[in-house]
């Protein structure tokens, strides 16, 4: 063989953040084929995609909203990604947190008191959380795989929000659509930019983020997480408590789901709707992979995913393209940084293994 | 009573459990040579929307399933090459093929939203296939459905009784011995990596061509990922995964049938039923630790590369 993949002695440090780069560069390039295969013209429609939805004080509010729920999803998956704890629910972790949320705020929908917005949050993490306690209750007392019935659950999540906005929680005086009263000021974020939507909840999503760095940096859960990911047996012999960190990364990751689904609600929408999160909580585990695992790292690949959803409805309307353009560029994506992270423990040398080197391994 | 709801129920039954048949019996394959493909979903929504662009464009039934196993097994070339070459983790790259394959079929299924498709032919035997309540249930199925029950004996059959079933499992148990002893692991796994792939192209054309003859945005609904849970629940065999199915296809025409016979319950409760009974289904099934590490493949999900 000309070409062949050898195992570097050890992993390169550098090679793991120039794989997201290498990522980002051919899913732009390969985007730009694709645009050309459909008869649009690539270099505009990059420009549409990728420069014109931020080119403005506006836009750039709308990322930060956009951005919001994938970081806080990202920052908690990150925990169980790490320590090989496959939570893949998020989606109807953010729901139900989003119902949790939103209920409390239909439930006081006359009662305007400051303490409704924290309760309301307070709520969401609780409803994120118990959506996520159950795959960690069946993986822990049943040995159920949590990637399946985290999934599951997302679909009964899903159905559960699609009975309450057309039934029980369809506004009365609505004309029948299928929406639920509007939440009262003291439901709503504050706005940190007039005229924009940009919100508190983005604060909260950054203050997450901090949180997670000390967290998974500084303190002792984060080092036994990290040890059972990487040594799941000498973990065992240190004693670390495996089914107790499936609780905790669970539950950590449907809490911040959660609570992303009702800033969501609280935020950005203002009312209970049948769709209300446009699959960030998939989205968000192409985040974790391609910030690193590392809260940091989400932060400035949540901001990139934001991009590709404001991409592809500035895309949508000013040159008639598709959005499902975004799922495509966002699954390039992920493939592209798996593909290049080959080179984190491997290296492509040229022509064949000399025999004395192969004998001194 | 009158039975008159029977052979409706029954060929209902059929129509809802062939898909998840093909989609199982694959992953069944590609599971057994130790890969775990968690983008079944992804595929079955490619093979779709491949098979509907192609009946639609050509009118030819047998094209179109050709055309979306293709596309099934496109999908599943891009998982081989990033996992079995490229030694990428295969669970992220399961759901990366979900996420690429529903983003993909949905820019495709832009332009086919509204078309239609007569549908697939039925078998038709003068004298067979009036029978009352057999005929119509032996006899008068299209031909996926035949196919899909075949496969299952092709399977069931290739990976007990015949060396290259025996290969496939010798990668799946222990992929360093069977390295060591002169074998391929490499083109092994990717050969069932195909398989898998082709079938679950397969099972998402009868979504698109029989099952529901249009085009839907995410029209799998999940079902993939409830091919994934019989494959467990069948403890990879293919013909209890085959029953799996047919059990499954069982609580889908509760839903139907719910209703119909005046039972006061929203369509979502009804519409939950699948997904909770998998859950259960799993939580059964993984309950005894021992015994369903027992069952599954040794090496399920471990990369393998020769040096290291």
């Amino acid at each position: 063989m000309l070409i062949r993949m050898e195992q570097r002695p050890e992993p390169s440090k550098s090679m793991v953040y120039v794989s997201p780069l290498i990522a980002v560069v051919l899913t732009i390039l390969t985007a730009m084929v694709m645009f050309e295969i459909m008869g649009v013209d690539p270099v505009r429609a990059i420009v549409t995609f990728f420069i014109e939805p931020i080119s403005s004080l506006n836009g750039f509010a709308e990322l930060c909203v956009k951005a919001t729920p994938l970081v806080l999803i990202g920052v908690g998956l990150s925990f169980g990604f790490q320590a090989n704890v496959w939570n893949i629910g998020a989606e109807g972790q953010l729901t139900i947190g989003a119902l949790a949320g939103g209920g409390l705020a239909l439930a006081f929908y006359n009662d305007e008191f400051a303490l409704l917005l924290p309760l309301m949050l307070i709520a969401g993490v609780a409803g994120g959380m118990a959506w996520a306690a159950i795959p960690a209750l069946l993986k822990t007392r049943f040995n159920t795989n949590e990637i399946l019935t985290s999934l599951m659950l997302t679909y009964v999540a899903l159905l559960v929000l699609s009975y309450l906005v057309h039934g029980p929680w369809k506004d009365p005086d609505g004309q029948n659509f299928p929406e639920s009263r509007l939440f009262n000021a003291a439901a709503m974020l504050p706005v940190l930019i007039e005229e924009t939507r940009l919100n508190v909840g983005w604060l909260l999503a950054l203050l997450v983020v901090a949180a997670g760095w000390v967290l998974m940096a500084r303190h002792i859960i984060g080092f036994q997480i990290k040890v059972i990911g990487m040594a799941p047996m000498a973990a065992s012999f240190a004693g670390y408590k495996e089914k107790r960190l499936v609780w905790l990364t669970l539950l950590i990751s449907g809490g911040c789901a959660g609570l992303a689904g009702t800033i969501e609600l609280s935020g950005a929408i203002g009312q209970i709707v049948p769709v209300i999160s446009p699959g960030y909580g998939f989205t968000a585990i192409i985040v974790v992979f391609l910030g690193r695992l590392h809260p940091l790292g989400v932060l400035l690949a949540g901001l990139l995913m934001a991009l590709t959803y404001l991409g592809g409805d500035s895309a949508q309307i000013t040159m008639n393209l598709p959005n499902a353009v975004t799922g495509v560029f966002q699954g390039m994506l992920l493939f592209f940084l798996l593909a290049s992270d080959v080179l984190i423990k491997y290296r492509f040398r040229l022509g064949a293994p000399s025999v004395a080197k192969e004998a001194g391994e | 009573m009158s039975m008159d709801w029977l052979v409706p129920a029954l060929l209902t039954i059929i129509t809802a459990a062939t898909p998840l048949v093909f989609a199982a019996v694959g992953e069944t394959v590609v599971e057994k040579a130790g890969v775990l493909n968690l983008g079944v979903e992804g595929m079955m929504i490619i093979g779709a929307i491949a098979a509907f662009a192609t009946a639609v464009s050509t009118g030819s039934g047998l094209l179109a399933v050709v055309t979306g196993a293709a596309a099934g097994l496109a999908l599943a070339f891009i998982f081989g090459v990033l996992t079995v070459y490229l030694q990428s983790n295969q669970v992220a790259t399961g759901l990366a093929l979900t996420i690429f394959g529903l983003g993909l079929s949905a820019l495709i299924g832009h332009g086919y939203v509204g078309k239609t498709f007569p549908g697939l032919p039925k078998l038709d035997i003068p004298g067979l296939t009036t029978i009352p309540i057999v005929g119509p249930i032996l006899f008068g199925q299209d031909g996926l459905v035949y196919l899909s029950v075949a496969s299952v004996a092709l399977v069931a059959w290739f990976l007990s009784r015949t060396r290259g079933g025996l290969l496939v499992r010798a990668v799946g148990e222990n992929h360093d011995a069977a390295h060591s002893i002169g074998y391929s692991v490499t083109l092994i796994r990717m050969a069932a990596i195909l398989f898998g792939g082709a079938m679950a192209g397969i099972g998402g054309a009868y979504l698109s061509l029989a099952y529901t003859p249009l085009w839907v945005e995410n029209m799998t609904a999940g079902r993939g990922w409830i091919a994934l849970a019989l494959v467990v629940f069948a403890s990879w065999k293919p013909w209890r995964g085959f029953f799996g199915a047919y059990l499954f296809g069982g609580i889908t025409i509760i839903q139907l049938y719910a209703q119909g016979m005046g039972v006061e319950v929203s369509a979502q409760f009804l519409s939950m039923l699948p997904y909770l009974a998998t859950v259960i289904v799993l939580v059964i099934i993984s309950r005894d630790e021992a015994k369903a590490r027992l069952n599954a493949p040794a090496c399920l999900g471990k990369n393998f590369h020769a040096s290291g």
